[in-house]
């Protein structure tokens, strides 16, 4: 372990960047080609539908529709409800699944035309750290010898794969020798997770998918693992797409949220901006879910009920109507839209918009008349007309 | 795809020379490679050694048969038909037509092991490539392969190797196509499950996002864990052929009369079980042993290969 890695818990970390300079792209990558006002990814109206078993033909809609932006040298956290899409996102954005339609532009390269990068290209720019530290590593192979599989592949001679790998691990606070030729059920969860890391960035990825990283992980290891994240990041010049449900974790890492819900993008704006003062009534309630430190303050109700309605046969209108206390007639009718501006144009640094009808004074919505937003959603409202 | 004489072929394992220089620079910790922490689990299981022991002299005593059998295994005897252990230094005695039975058992053991090891190799190549073809790709790929397999499993296995041997005829190039022609199925089954099993793990998602092409992930990731699984069923199935052939061969369907054969020799020699049953027992018995002992080896094998004890 690297005695430099503090062990801060999240909590107690200040809001917002901690890395600062979110929108400075690491200079002299030679792989970098718009400079840094190119995003280093434009995920364009994703779609992923998945057939389901003997359900003639119906379809699960997890990902549907999904744009946004991931400027260089920032935090992109993506969080919302389990089964809402997150893990399908980022598996899109590695093709690791194709998708349906929709278009990814990395670099200013369309992955997978004909005059933009092909796949194999995007893999080597673009890597993955899974939730299941344990599963996400060969248990028939040394680690090293996993760390050491990407360079390899990717065209190192076995030495020179090898020499990656020990620097890898080093670089990662574990001790190649003492680690490297140990099997993964020798490893602790952090370790594995440390490993697993170090096996994203042995073929040097200008961008990493995290999904959900310290999920699996407990607390303070967590602290640790966030801690070597944010280090890896300025050390190699990183972009980060930080996947998770843990709201702490999320304002302690990422620079701007983006909140997913039934596979579609509920709100995008910048961390701090978004925590303080929520647009979407469902990130409202995610947020006020949260356990509270106060005793005061603790609530008795669940600000939200019920599980997230069946994405095989999503409501009408607004996902969220089913569910959300200030839903009208206009929610159940219409679907409201993310302004497009938050999704495609990156240079709007601070840009927040929430999916929400009462975002739009032209929707018809009784509070969309308010320029502002509820600052708080009536909590009790919430518990009773939560269910889906 | 070799599939059971290389249970462990891990990739990046080339260079355990410089990984033992590394290790060798930190004395405080025991670091072992893969092999060396096998054979130190081989050596700490006194049982499996034991057994391993007698499988290698019933092998040796197989290979070598023309040098330590004391007789003609072919020799007929009108006067010494049918005698006791050590009749006239026959030691294990003769069979009904005077030949001597130590020599019969050691050249039937050849037999024996052929039948019992060569069609496990075959139908362990050819079931575990379509098993792991058939799990990788999955699919309809997957689909079509595993319902033609399950088509041989509506018949009981000795019912289907007597009716493969016998439509093609008996002799011991044929037993063994119809013992391999049983064999693939559930081993291809194995096989199949194990690559279904592993396929879906996060690893194998984690190499495909490093740029590696399916071969490259089996031969790397997906091998070395579907290996062990299959060298462990195919180890067990080799008694099951033993017996299978020994079934052929007493049925008329393998090996002709007057080649020394175990379960041939049994299948002959009941008829004299009331006038010499010791001697008449003996094939049974080394067909008993043979199997017993080779399914604890394998057994053995299967606790010192897996990395996770």
């Amino acid at each position: 372990m690297s005695p430099a890695i503090a062990a801060a818990a999240p909590s107690a970390a200040p809001n917002g960047s901690p890395t600062g300079n979110p929108t400075g792209s690491p200079s002299g990558d030679p792989r970098d080609r718009g400079g840094p006002r190119q995003p280093l990814l434009i995920a364009t109206d994703l779609h992923k539908h998945f057939a389901v078993k003997g359900g003639r033909g119906k379809v699960v809609r997890a990902v549907d529709g999904v744009s946004f932006t991931v400027r260089k040298g920032e935090t992109l956290g993506v969080v919302g409800e389990s089964g809402c899409g997150k893990s399908t996102l980022a598996r899109l954005l590695l093709h690791l699944i194709a998708p349906d339609t929709g278009e990814l532009v990395f670099d200013g390269d369309t992955v997978g035309a004909p005059r933009g990068i092909a796949v194999s290209q995007l893999r080597r720019q673009v890597q993955m750290v899974f939730q299941d530290s344990y599963s996400s590593l060969n248990p028939r192979m040394p680690v090293r010898d996993s760390v050491a599989f990407g360079p390899f592949v990717q065209g190192a001679r076995k030495p020179e794969a090898r020499d990656i790998a020990r620097r890898m691990l080093g670089q990662v606070g574990l001790d190649a020798d003492l680690f490297g030729p140990r099997y993964p059920h020798e490893l602790s969860g952090g370790q594995k997770q440390r490993v697993n890391i170090a096996r994203a960035l042995a073929t040097g990825p200008r961008m990493v998918v995290l999904d959900e990283p310290v999920s699996a992980l407990d607390k303070s290891v967590e602290a640790q693992v966030l801690n070597l994240l944010l280090d890896l990041k300025h050390r190699f010049g990183l972009t980060y797409l930080f996947i998770s449900h843990d709201l702490s974790v999320v304002r302690y890492i990422a620079d701007r949220v983006l909140v997913m819900y039934l596979g579609r993008v509920v709100e995008l704006g910048p961390s701090e901006s978004l925590f303080r003062r929520p647009l979407h009534p469902y990130t409202q309630a995610l947020l006020a879910s949260r356990p509270s430190m106060d005793p005061a303050r603790r609530i008795e109700e669940p600000p939200i009920s019920g599980d997230p309605p069946n994405p095989i046969d999503p409501p009408s209108g607004c996902r969220f109507h089913t569910r959300c206390p200030f839903a009208e007639a206009v929610c159940a009718a219409r679907d409201p839209l993310l302004p497009a501006a938050v999704g495609a144009d990156a240079h709007a640094a601070d840009a927040h918009a929430a999916a929400c009808h009462i975002q739009d004074p032209a929707s018809g919505h009784s509070l969309a008349a308010h320029p502002q937003a509820p600052e708080a959603p009536p909590l009790a409202a919430a518990g009773t007309l939560g269910h889906a | 795809m070799t599939a059971v004489s290389a249970p462990q072929a891990m990739p990046l394992q080339a260079e355990r020379s410089d990984a033992q220089s590394d290790a060798a620079s930190l004395p405080a910790t025991v670091v072992r490679s893969y092999w060396q922490s096998v054979g130190y689990r081989l050596r700490h299981d006194p049982a499996t050694l034991v057994f391993a022991a007698i499988v290698l002299a019933i092998v040796l005593a197989a290979i070598f048969a023309p040098l330590i059998a004391p007789y003609d295994p072919l020799k007929e005897s009108i006067i010494g038909r049918l005698k006791p252990f050590g009749w006239r230094g026959h030691l294990l005695g003769t069979d009904d037509l005077g030949r001597d039975m130590l020599s019969r058992l050691l050249y039937g053991g050849r037999v024996a092991l052929l039948m019992g090891v060569v069609p496990v190799l075959i139908a362990s190549a050819v079931g575990g490539t379509l098993g792991v073809f058939g799990g990788f790709v999955g699919g309809w790929v997957n689909t079509a392969t595993m319902r033609t397999m399950d088509v041989f499993y509506a018949f009981p296995s000795v019912l289907l190797a007597v009716a493969i041997a016998g439509a093609m005829g008996g002799g011991i190039a044929n037993g063994m196509i119809a013992l391999t022609l049983v064999f693939i199925p559930p081993i291809c089954r194995v096989a199949e499950t194990a690559t279904t099993q592993v396929r879906s793990l996060d690893f194998i998602e984690a190499a495909r996002a490093s740029g590696a092409r399916p071969l490259t992930i089996i031969r790397h990731h997906v091998l070395g864990n579907v290996l062990g699984p299959v060298f462990i069923y195919a180890s067990s199935l080799v008694s099951v052929s033993m017996l299978l052939a020994s079934g052929l061969s007493f049925l008329g369907l393998g090996v002709r009369p007057p080649t020394p054969d175990w379960g041939l020799m049994l299948s002959t020699l009941r008829q004299s079980i009331w006038v010499v049953p010791w001697v008449c027992a003996l094939p049974g018995l080394a067909i008993f042993i043979t199997s017993v002992c080779f399914n604890l080896v394998s057994d053995g094998l299967r606790a010192a290969m897996d990395v996770r004890m």
